[in-house]
């Protein structure tokens, strides 16, 4: 990534937009400069990844599979059903293979549901294949003779038209590629792709038939992703799987571990949690529990939005007076001003306690979630800017300013739209943390970069005009630099937190 | 309708020409993808002595897709719901083209023979199956003395 722009003379530069108003307190957490991790970059160009299309995904399949068979020597199709097998993890297969060669090569195979290529063809099978009289294909129920019939090495013979059949299936409705048996019952010996291009001969199932096989080598090298984007045909090839961001050709950047938009500074794990604690109804339940309760009698959920503790319950089968505090029959409460006589016992106390915890858990959820929701919607905004932003520079470049001039716009809504990604995602950070002091410095930089985001913002969506754009290019390029800092320096703090273990979550 | 595969034809003859002792399967007269099936209960199974009526259905594209077959007499087994409805795999993933309507019944007679509780489709009944045996055998009588002996 560029870092053109890492002159350090921001924190002045910033005391000048103090003055402007807009930040008031600004005793942020600079303290955060802590020695060791300075040399620790946040983009590391050492990760040598690589954005594949369907083709040289293709390609690199075949080279694997030419790399493997230089020591294994066996046919093309089969070494491509034992790496299939091992999850194209092509250290692994040599291990196995090389470490059970001796005796247990049958039991090898047989796991990898592949015939034993060393063995010789079994009685049977050359009987059957050397045998001249018509046989009797075992699904059409036709009498057909030999040339007509085929089968894989484990000798389940089939005519031509029924295996077409048959493959075709397992392709087009059932989706399989490289995982489909020998159509016998009980038969697990795997159909090679050579065997499969071979009996198809219809072209369109043959190229469903290429895209299932490329797609279950992608998914399941643990080296390989798909790139997660809507309709986006690329795969990244990483040199080791870890939670790192990728680019993709098409644009997208996302996180390679999980696939979902790079998240930094929250880990894949919190991440997941969260979305599926957003997802899932949980919080619908925890909101019911929260600010409703049944009716004693019917069991009718209310929620109180209002008024007095007598309760009448609105089920017209039911019309149940009960006390709202205490959940007992109102008539005890008597026709004086309401006076709760259950009020403290034990039990009201515990229900009481325990409705009051899901109501703090309620709020404590919504003020994370609130947040995060708002700089997603916001970054969805920022997207629009870059139509605007567009248009105001080629406006620009007609007020006699040169194209490298007006750069500084694109650059600060890239800055932007970065910033309030890592800001959603400090949100999700900041729930599973439990407070401490590292915690309370990460809320500080969390505010000190929220704050200053939001002014950028705000500086982006002002009318450029010839008087004021001088100044107005000088507050953004200030602004955008000092949030570009503040935003590495929260990033930094947090990964110096999992370093050395700062971090105690809730969950 | 499309004319009936050749397969379904010579099968159903075998099947007419050399039936399968306790099974009985007969195509419907308006439909010879349907056929009126007879299962009765195995010797030494608390079906014993019962008659089991099922239905069986080969399905447009069989013999690459497996037959739907169901239980239309009422039946206590932990692999068979309320509905008659089946969990047996060579109905489902282990279907083969290569097996056959006889090869399924026979699967389906076998199934009451020795019913597996851990893989169940009746909760209820597999349940009882696995925390008291005998009264769950004691019960699949009664219900096979009840639904599935004529008088």
């Amino acid at each position: 990534m560029d870092s053109d722009n890492d002159q350090d003379f921001c924190d002045n530069v910033d005391s000048g937009n103090v003055s402007s108003g807009d930040d008031g307190d600004d005793d942020f957490a600079m303290e955060v400069d802590m020695p060791s991790s300075t040399e620790r970059q946040l983009e590391t160009d050492d990760y040598q990844y690589k954005v594949l299309t369907t083709d040289e995904i293709v390609q690199h399949q075949r080279e694997i599979i030419d790399e493997v068979n230089l020591l294994l020597k066996l046919s093309t199709p089969i070494t491509r059903i034992l790496l299939n097998h091992f999850k194209w993890d092509k250290e692994k297969l040599l291990e196995k293979y090389f470490d059970e060669s001796d005796d247990n090569t049958e039991e090898f195979f047989k796991c990898a549901h592949v015939i034993n290529p060393f063995n010789k063809p079994t009685e049977a099978v050359r009987q059957r294949t050397t045998r001249s009289q018509c046989e009797e294909c075992e699904i059409c129920f036709s009498l057909l003779p030999p040339d007509s019939m085929t089968g894989l090495e484990c000798g389940h013979r089939f005519c031509l038209s029924c295996w077409r059949e048959y493959l075709t299936t397992k392709i087009v409705t059932e989706g399989l590629g490289q995982t489909i048996s020998c159509a016998a019952h009980g038969c697990d010996i795997l159909v090679d792709d050579v065997t499969v291009t071979k009996l198809v001969p219809d072209a369109r199932v043959k190229v469903k038939y290429q895209q299932l096989i490329t797609n279950s080598f992608v998914e399941c090298n643990q080296l390989l992703r798909w790139c997660p984007s809507v309709d986006c045909t690329y795969a990244v090839k990483v040199p080791y799987a870890e939670p790192r961001r990728v680019h993709c050709k098409c644009g997208h950047v996302f996180c390679f571990a999980c696939g979902e938009n790079w998240h930094d500074p929250v880990k894949c794990r919190w991440l997941k949690k969260w979305i599926k604690k957003c997802d899932d109804d949980s919080e619908t339940s925890n909101w019911i529990a929260a600010n409703t309760k049944e009716c004693p009698k019917c069991s009718v959920t209310i929620e109180k939005d209002g008024g007095c503790n007598h309760m009448v319950c609105k089920n017209q089968n039911c019309k149940h007076d009960f006390c709202w505090v205490c959940l007992g029959s109102w008539e005890p409460h008597g026709s004086s001003w309401y006076n709760c006589n259950r009020y403290d016992e034990d039990e009201a106390k515990a229900a009481r306690d325990a409705q009051e915890k899901l109501r703090s858990s309620l709020a404590r959820y919504l003020h994370y979630y609130n947040r995060y929701m708002n700089h997603m919607l916001s970054m969805k905004f920022e997207n629009k800017l870059y139509a605007s932003v567009k248009q105001k520079m080629e406006e620009m470049q007609q007020h006699n300013m040169s194209w490298i001039e007006v750069q500084f716009l694109k650059k600060a809504v890239d800055i932007l739209c970065q910033c309030r990604q890592t800001l959603m995602y400090t949100y999700v950070f900041a729930y599973y943390l439990k407070k401490n002091n590292q915690s309370m410095i990460f809320e500080d930089n969390q505010k000190d970069l929220e704050s200053a985001t939001e002014t950028l913002s705000e500086y982006l969506e002002r009318d450029i005009t010839s008087e004021n754009l001088a100044d107005i290019k000088q507050k953004v390029q200030d602004k955008y630099r000092y949030c570009e800092k503040r935003c590495t320096v929260l990033l930094k703090h947090v990964h110096e937190g999992y370093d050395t273990d700062w971090w105690d979550y809730t969950e | 309708m499309s004319s009936l595969p050749r397969r379904i034809i010579k099968e159903t003859q075998r099947l007419m020409q050399e039936p399968v002792p306790g099974i009985n399967a007969i195509p419907d007269e308006n439909n010879a993808r349907y056929f009126h099936v007879i299962v009765t209960g195995p010797n030494d199974s608390p079906f014993e002595g019962g008659v089991f009526k099922l239905e069986l259905f080969l399905p447009e594209d069989y013999p690459m897709s497996a037959p739907k077959v169901r239980f239309i007499t009422k039946i206590y087994h932990p692999n068979i719901d309320r509905l008659g409805r089946i969990c047996l795999d060579v109905l489902k993933d282990k279907w083969s083209p290569a097996l056959q309507i006889r090869t399924i019944l026979l699967s389906i007679q076998a199934l009451l023979s020795a019913p597996n509780p851990d893989d169940p489709l009746a909760n209820d009944v597999a349940e009882l199956w696995k925390v008291n045996e005998a009264e769950a055998i004691r019960n699949a009588r009664e219900w096979t003395q009840k639904y599935a002996v004529e008088d």
